[in-house]
């Protein structure tokens, strides 16, 4: 917020720092910016769940992506999310119970050279299939 | 900064590189395929092969191949390598001396390649994005130094509006109208805005320009900022494109330190200085007015226009709000001339566009081609057409645009043709579909994606979209009757009609072009009507009813 001298029209910029720093964006750290920016918490409420992105939820350990832009469809991204969700047992939006994998999709990645992709932990992933998929999340959680 | 000085860091720079080059895309697409690992492999091969003095490596932008990365070039001599794989490099750096490399040539005198013409892609994969002395050896910022010393703001925009431009973002206005509109304002501040918002699923026209060119954009938007009068610029881009976040941000701390961006750029009165905001992850944002929202820190609503943001945008000023790569063709058009920018393409269509080509063909990637080449030069001869079948459908324009089906292939690729036939040019997305594809569940997924993506405000979008998505399912599962289909056709207008924007204003369009063109598979999947499968009616009613199949 500092580096931003505390401008109202900041208010994006500080919620994805926020989001980097504590994960998800539960009502304190809300609160807490609300406060920093003289904003209404109303405001900063607005803002956080209107933008896909804002998490109020705590995410799991492991982030999977699958993308699901028109390029990624049409060569299969859907059979790879259900594959994802049933192997899983999540839906769309939701973590594993052992808090180790949250699953989420993106509606288009820019990746549509290598579809179809998804992004594990920050790293895309392309040309796979559902079974490549479910390989590439057990090798980082093998739990799940 | 004089314009002699920038010609001598321009001598040195060319006078610095190595007589050999070897290119590796480090774009998004090819760096998440191990792109890193071959430029040090290269580096390795290279020292062990003593070839320091004449062979360097150099990290380049996108070339444009996406589907076959990772990709490496061989400059000057023009040959290049796909499918790169670390353990190749020492066999790539040993074929310079003469021999072939053990690894897959690329074809480079396919039509995928051949038949486009780079204008504004013409050094994306030459040169290095994160070091502006690449961009200055090949001419950078000459244009601006032009612009300021050589023109008067109102001959820039004469300069534009003659070129013919038109936006790149998919709405095709007129650029140099635009510009002519913002200059014209009264009011001491004005602002540029660069929409990188690049939302359309199967659309990275634009990621490639900011992670390959990134000073194109910058100095397109500090002449477009003389041209109009205004000081203060922002380029909005998208969270999801961190690298394009990154490389911007290093082009204008370069840029600012030799003077290029900030105050007196090239000693002269003009001041320009840019500033990045990031969004988070919200389609309608690419609208500009919903931008100019996020910019101010809010939800992305779009508000009714008049008054359009040339009049009152950002912080209720002038504002000019341009597409990435329509500001990507302003230093092009002010070097080369607008005589020449409009030899290039149609009558009403002028220059070049870049498509991202997807989906069912073998070639996947960026192309960019004059306007007026025909959608079947560019799947068929260009993609190589589709590797298991034939062509169905292309689809472009994205969530806002149609389904243009086999029978129509030969139609040109500009504004008005497209629009013709029930389409748009959109952003540059084009999505190849064979003969496996369900017209139908694409509109379901379509109009699923504008369901997630309507900011809310208006009841039409709001709602028209989730009913229209819950036909299109009842549809595929099976329960709708004809009815329902008459209901889904008159809904899409209502919602065309009303909307607020152009997000509820396009969001039927996938849906109606595909009921133009492919009725047949809304058609199969209705219900009957109940009396053929219901109680039986009398022998002389059945016989006099045209719908009921005779004996």
């Amino acid at each position: 917020m500092k580096r931003h001298q505390y401008r109202t029209d900041a208010l994006i910029e500080v919620l994805h720092v926020a989001q980097e720093v504590f994960g998800y964006l539960e009502e304190e750290v809300l609160t807490h910016v609300a406060h920093g920016l003289k904003l209404p918490l109303s405001k900063v409420y607005g803002v956080a769940t209107f933008y896909h992105l804002f998490s109020l939820k705590p995410s799991g350990v492991h982030s999977c992506v699958v993308c699901l832009g028109t390029a990624c469809y049409v060569k299969g991204s859907g059979q790879i999310l259900d594959g994802l969700r049933a192997e899983l047992g999540v839906e769309v939006g939701e973590t594993t119970a052992d808090g180790q994998v949250s699953l989420t999709v993106a509606r288009c990645l820019g990746a549509c050279g290598i579809a179809p992709a998804i992004v594990l932990d920050g790293a895309v992933l392309g040309k796979l299939d559902a079974a490549a998929a479910i390989a590439q999340v057990q090798a980082l959680a093998p739990s799940s | 900064m004089e314009l002699q000085t920038l010609h001598q860091i321009a001598s040195t720079e060319r006078a610095r590189q190595k007589p050999v080059r070897l290119h590796c895309c480090t774009s998004s697409g090819c760096r998440t395929a191990a792109a890193l690992e071959i430029i040090d492999e290269l580096q390795g091969a290279i020292a062990q092969q003593h070839l320091q003095d004449r062979v360097e490596v150099v990290g380049v932008g996108c070339m444009g191949f996406c589907g076959r990365g990772p990709l490496v070039e061989v400059d000057p001599q023009g040959v290049l390598y796909e499918a790169v794989q670390p353990q190749q490099a020492a066999s790539i750096v040993e074929a310079l001396g003469g021999g072939t490399a053990q690894a897959l040539p690329g074809d480079t005198d396919h039509p995928f390649f051949t038949r486009q013409l780079r204008v504004v892609r013409e050094y994306s994969g030459k040169i290095d994005p994160e070091r502006i002395e690449e961009y200055i050896a090949v001419g950078g910022y000459e244009a601006l130094y032009r612009a300021l010393y050589e023109m008067t703001p109102a001959q820039v925009v004469e300069e534009i509006s003659r070129s013919g431009l038109r936006g790149r973002g998919g709405g095709g206005y007129p650029t140099g109208l635009k510009w002519a509109t913002v200059a014209k304002m009264p009011g001491d501040q004005k602002y540029i805005i660069c929409n990188g918002d690049e939302g359309d699923p199967g659309a990275f026209m634009d990621r490639s320009i900011l992670e390959s060119d990134p000073h194109l954009v910058l100095e397109g938007m500090a002449i477009a900022g003389y041209a109009v009068g205004a000081n203060h610029g922002y380029i909005y881009v998208r969270a999801e494109y961190p690298l394009a976040i990154d490389r911007l941000q290093r082009g204008i701390q370069q840029a600012k330190k030799y003077g290029l961006l900030g105050s007196q750029i090239f000693d002269s009165p003009f001041d320009f200085k840019i500033d990045i905001r990031i969004g988070a992850g919200a389609f309608v944002c690419g609208e500009e007015t919903a931008l100019i929202q996020s910019i101010e820190g809010g939800r992305g609503n779009p508000v009714p226009r008049p008054p359009y943001p040339a009049e009152k945008g950002l912080y209720r000023c002038p504002t000019l709000i341009n597409n990435v790569e329509t500001l990507a063709n302003v230093t092009a058009i002010l070097r080369r001339g607008a005589d020449w920018y409009s030899s290039i393409g149609t009558a009403t269509s002028k220059g070049t566009k870049i498509f991202a080509l997807t989906g069912k063909v073998r070639n996947n990637g960026l192309i960019e081609v004059p306007m007026g080449i025909t959608l079947r030069e560019i799947v068929e001869d260009m993609g190589g057409g589709v590797p298991s079948g034939e062509v169905k459908a292309i689809q472009t324009g994205g969530p806002s645009g149609g389904c243009i089906p086999k029978p129509l292939l030969d139609t040109p690729v500009d504004y008005d043709s497209l629009r013709a036939v029930g389409s748009m040019m959109g952003s540059g997305g084009m999505v190849v579909m064979d003969q496996h594809t369900s017209m139908v569940e694409i509109a379901q997924f379509y109009m699923d994606f504008c369901r997630e993506e309507t900011c809310g405000k208006c009841v039409p979008c709001r709602t028209g979209t989730v009913q229209l998505y819950a036909l299109l399912t009842q549809l595929l599962d099976g329960q709708a009757t004809a009815a329902d289909l008459a209901q889904l056709e008159a809904l899409c207008h209502l919602v065309r009609d009303t909307s607020l924007c152009g997000l509820g204003q396009t969001a039927p369009n996938p849906v109606l072009s595909t009921l133009q063109y492919f009725w047949e598979e809304y058609e199969a999947l209705l219900v009957p009507p109940a009396y053929l499968n219901g109680p039986e009616l009398p022998q002389e009613v059945q016989r006099s009813c045209p719908d009921v199949p005779a004996g």
